[in-house]
């Protein structure tokens, strides 16, 4: 399948990843080549499966996930505070989200 | 090589103590660092602290809450929280993050009575195979320097290796346990999903990851699974299995068990060397008193493009989380939120993550899900019945652990699918959920290590310990590497 340095503009907007010149140039032939690669599996029908979505043994399904609804301690505002870059009056801070 | 049962022996008749145990082990990893790199962090004065509790406790004739590891250092990789230690998971974008909390693991390991001494490099994010990923610079294998130590957990396994502990933690989503494991000639076992809980393991292939294990021995791997395993209400993927007697099983009788050997898997793309390693170790098991029988994983060879489209687009989601606003690095000069996030991300994050989560967000990208991610869940469905098939006629499937032993810095990096391929043999068992363990079976006419892998069904981890404990009895690895404590 061909990936063109426009296709991963694209992509890396949708992941928000800002990418420099050379990178898309490195990157639009490597994910061309393994896109190729993994469409591979077009080769098998795959009609009558149906896909390993969820759990993966039995006994994970079977296992209760819910747990009672009490409150419980949680870490509170400094600990959750403590390693942010940019902290402020008990929130995070971030740049303006309308430029 | 002193194994963790000798070691706690030794503790209980005053030969020596957590300290000296726990000293020894810092000593080594801050010798080697400099030439390994398999350290980011080492707590001497944490680890040092909680040796000498540890003792006072002994003599007061406290014993710990869980038993097994009472005074054995270990070394955890950098993608696993503990409170108070840097979480870098290799990774700029995280940096010294210094998590608020343990991992389940890590508490049950504490409870234990282990002593944590450092946290081990990795690639970054735990995606790769050679190391080469990190932020860090890469760990050196042991055995020889100018070659990788396999990842991503390759921090953890050359740790174990060169003996500065004995046993250490990793991560494994397509095989970083045990495709390290065997490029450094270790134990590396990979549990069964929800046998392991993640609370505190960094996200990366929600549906692939478990947490494993490294040791000398496989008695000693036994001995730290028997800790970390088992249901946790933090991590609903866990599954309400009880936990078995995993030492007890590890020394019993192998005589009678049937072990499936696709051959087609020892086929084409296998180095030479290791083929011949890994049918000696089939006659090995056969006179061991194992039937070998003929098994076909006919979809095996579909898991790298099944694995590379589930893996991708669960990290895709998953590392969406790193955006500069609750912890972390955050990119400077940036006028404003998008901008913060992009230049965040793309200063943070290294080649090999961003060249995934781009795969990951085009697979799920709108009109592509049902052709990609669907349909890779659909062939991971039929990989999960081959092998329920293969389990129907044997208890355990053996193959080589990967395809060649430890190759040379910088000979894959540039070229990502031959990257991949190195997790042909261990994939399969993340996608279909089940445990495998690499074991040592010999060394390569260069000298380097080279494994087998165990695969059995759910919950056989027991069995497979018993197997590794029967190879590694009658064919100990006498060598060791050139870089050892």
């Amino acid at each position: 399948m061909p990936i063109s340095e426009s296709d991963i503009e694209k992509i890396a907007q949708l992941a928000h990843l800002e990418i420099t010149d050379d990178e898309r140039r490195m990157f639009a032939p490597q994910i061309a080549e393994i896109v190729t690669y993994v469409e591979q599996l077009k080769e098998i029908d795959t009609g009558a499966v149906a896909p390993a979505l969820g759990g993966l043994t039995q006994e994970g399904e079977r296992t209760e996930s819910s747990r009672a609804d009490e409150t419980q301690a949680s870490l509170g505002q400094k600990v959750a505070l403590d390693q942010a870059p940019d902290p402020a009056a008990g929130h995070f801070r971030v740049p303006k989200v309308l430029s | 090589m002193t194994t963790i049962a000798e070691t706690i022996e030794r503790l209980a008749r005053g030969e020596t103590s957590a300290h000296a145990e726990v000293e020894a082990a810092l000593n080594a990893a801050e010798k080697h660092n400099d030439n390994l790199n398999a350290f980011l962090e080492i707590d001497r004065a944490g680890a040092l602290k909680r040796a000498e509790a540890i003792d006072r406790k002994r003599k007061a004739g406290e014993t710990p809450a869980l038993p097994g590891l009472d005074g054995i250092p270990i070394a955890i990789k950098d993608n696993i929280c503990v409170r108070g230690m840097q979480t870098s998971c290799g990774s700029r974008i995280l940096g010294p993050y210094k998590p608020p909390y343990n991992a389940t693991a890590i508490d049950r390991l504490l409870d234990a009575g282990a002593v944590i001494i450092g946290k081990t490099n990795c690639d970054e994010f735990a995606m790769g195979s050679s190391n080469e990923n990190s932020a860090f610079g890469p760990v050196k294998n042991p055995w020889d320097t100018a070659r990788v130590p396999g990842g991503s957990s390759g921090g953890s396994a050359a740790a174990v290796a060169a003996g500065i502990v004995p046993v250490a933690l990793g991560s494994d989503t397509g095989g970083s346990v045990r495709q390290p494991a065997s490029l450094c000639g270790v134990i590396g076992v990979k549990p069964t999903y929800g046998r392991v809980s993640r609370y505190g393991l960094v996200a990366f292939g929600s549906s692939l990851d478990q947490i494993g294990v490294f040791a000398q021995t496989a008695a000693d791997a036994a001995a730290v699974l028997q800790v970390i395993a088992g249901r946790d209400t933090h991590d609903a993927t866990t599954a309400d299995v009880p936990v078995p007697d995993y030492i007890g099983e590890t020394e019993k009788n192998i005589a009678g068990l049937r072990l499936g050997v696709s051959r087609t898997l020892l086929g084409e793309g296998l180095d030479a060397e290791v083929r011949d390693a890994v049918e000696k170790a089939i006659d090995s098991y056969r006179a061991l008193g194992a039937e070998i029988v003929d098994v076909e994983l006919p979809h095996a060879k579909y898991a790298i493009a099944v694995y590379y489209i589930i893996a991708t687009a669960e990290a895709s989601s998953n590392l969406a989380r790193y955006d500069g606003v609750r912890y972390g690095f955050r990119a400077e000069e940036a006028p404003a939120l998008r901008e913060m996030y992009r230049k965040t991300r793309d200063e943070g994050f290294g080649p090999e993550v961003k060249r995934r989560i781009m795969l990951g967000t085009y697979v799920l990208s709108a009109g592509y899900y049902d052709a990609y991610y669907l349909k890779a869940q659909k062939v991971r469905t039929l990989i999960k019945n081959d092998f329920a098939r293969a389990f129907a006629k044997c208890d355990a499937v053996l193959t080589p652990t990967a395809p060649s032993p430890a190759f040379r810095f910088g000979e894959k990096v540039d070229d990502p699918l031959a990257m991949y391929l190195n997790d042909i043999y261990t994939v399969t068992a993340n996608l279909a959920g089940i445990p495998g363990i690499s074991v040592p079976c010999g060394l390569s006419s260069e000298g380097l290590p080279i494994g087998l892998q165990l695969l059995g069904p759910y919950w056989s981890e027991g069995l497979l310990f018993r197997l590794a404990h029967a190879y590694q009895q009658a064919n100990p690895l006498n060598a060791r590497p050139k870089v050892h404590a």
